[in-house]
């Protein structure tokens, strides 16, 4: 077997392209999973009649399914709505936020719930109404007690980003599988991708690691 | 929004066949994987708590190296890189003379993917059982082995089902992966479905309720299972 790694440096700018587009997709990702994850752990939390129930049947019903049937669901779903053709980013985007909400409200829930009642029951006491309680006082505490596991779930995020091969999005993994073919040259190719994962992946599990070392000694 | 309904096509010749002919195949994959997932994660979560720092490195390099690759490109690795990798019989063998090569491929990826997950339960179940625990076999003359077998795993289990139930309900889901690589699984099954009759509604409904009624009826019974095998005097016996 001849490998020649040279096919790298040659697509270096569509490669960088395609990784672009999977940054891209996680920050989006992660900003409105979190935005959309707050406010269902919030329903949970407060207790809301009917719309507690309701956000509870949204996360056990998204997890369990499949991501990629999420997916198809959504690339299909979109464009029906809007009435248009749309491009596969709005589509798996939508499917990526409904989807990891359901995984960011049960990590921010577990995270409001190691906040002592203690913090509410002060906020309330110098006036503060129910939600400014939160937002001011519990949330800020909540956020950073579940930090780590926060950027765990990005990072889980970032490698799930890579299942819009399925949609064919021009994401990192498939930049290379597009070079791959068309140079014939997979092993390379597949190789370059899982090590890039694994440096990235890797690296940000370390600092994760020491991040919570960090909050177990303040 | 412009939509023709048909939800009879769920029920007609022959997409309700394809449809039980795909949930079979996740089925299949999911419980094969499985098997590799909890025997290969439990000797790996043993190695990591063993008092052997050799294979404590192993433990620790194997739940790197596939946590941090995503499993989508694990897939392709072992379906398109493995087999060129190999010498040249052994690569044909694995591409074409296998039984069912993708299928397999997949099977065998979503185990060893999975089994670094399940590593890292068992271990953790093994260090919830304690050291005390540890200590008094030792104490007692049992070898190390001995104190594994008789004391750490079968407390262990007990401890983790939930996580292990967890772990069991991603493989289920995981494997839909396993379409990229042409296997027709159940999503695989209603794409198809949706490409031949354009009703992708109704198709992707089917799908939806087969995973989400799987996954209940799989969490109520561990539930069940869970609550008879909890360890006395434990939070999950009821807190007696």
């Amino acid at each position: 077997m001849d490998l020649d790694f040279s096919v790298i440096p040659a697509n270096s700018e569509l490669l960088v392209e395609g990784m672009k587009m999977t940054f891209l997709l996680t920050a989006l990702a992660i900003v409105g999973g979190m935005i959309l994850g707050t406010f269902l752990a919030l329903l949970r939390i407060a207790k809301v009649p009917v719309l507690a129930q309701i956000a509870a049947a949204y996360v056990n019903f998204f997890r369990s399914l499949p991501l990629i049937l999420v997916i198809f669901w959504l690339f299909f779903l979109v464009p029906l709505i809007m009435g248009r053709p749309v491009g596969a980013f709005s589509s798996v985007l939508v499917a990526f936020i409904l989807f990891e909400a359901a995984y960011y409200s049960e990590i921010i829930r577990a995270g409001i719930n190691s906040v002592s009642t203690g913090q509410l029951a002060a906020a309330r006491a110098i006036g503060m109404t129910y939600w400014q309680s939160m937002t001011n006082v519990v949330l800020p505490q909540a956020f950073r007690a579940m930090t780590p596991i926060l950027l765990t779930q990005a990072i889980i995020l970032f490698q799930d980003t890579s299942l819009v091969y399925v949609v064919g999005l021009r994401d990192f993994l498939v930049s290379a599988e597009i070079v791959a073919n068309r140079d014939q040259r997979l092993v390379e190719m597949f190789l370059f991708v899982a090590v890039v994962y694994f440096v990235l992946c890797f690296t940000a599990s370390l600092g994760v690691k020491q991040l919570q070392r960090k909050f177990a000694n303040d | 929004m412009n939509y023709n309904w048909d939800w009879g096509i769920l029920f007609r010749d022959p997409y309700a066949g394809w449809i039980l002919e795909g949930l079979w195949w996740t089925i299949v994959i999911s419980l094969l994987a499985w098997v590799i997932a909890f025997t290969l994660g439990s000797i790996l979560g043993v190695f990591r708590t063993t008092s052997s720092p050799i294979l404590r490195a192993i433990g620790t390099c194997y739940v790197e190296l596939f946590r941090n690759i995503p499993i989508l490109v694990q897939l392709f690795l072992w379906y398109f890189v493995f087999p060129e990798i190999l010498p040249d019989d052994w690569g044909r063998w694995v591409k074409r003379d296998m039984p069912a090569p993708a299928m397999t491929t997949a099977i065998v990826a979503l185990g060893l993917y999975t089994a670094s997950r399940v590593c890292e339960q068992v271990r953790s179940g093994i260090e919830a059982v304690g050291v005390g625990q540890r200590q008094a076999g030792r104490a007692i003359g049992m070898t190390e082995p001995q104190v594994y077998r008789h004391i750490l795993l079968p407390n262990a289990y007990r401890i983790i089902i939930p996580p292990l139930t967890s772990e069991f309900l991603t493989i289920f889901k995981q494997s839909s992966l396993a379409l990229t690589i042409g296997v027709v699984e159940l999503t695989a099954m209603t794409r198809q479905i949706e490409e031949y009759t354009f009703q992708g509604f109704e198709a992707f409904t089917a799908a939806t309720i087969v995973y989400s009624l799987v996954t209940f009826t799989v969490m109520f019974l561990m539930r069940f299972v869970d609550k008879r095998t909890a360890l006395p005097g434990t939070f999950a016996s009821g807190g007696a």
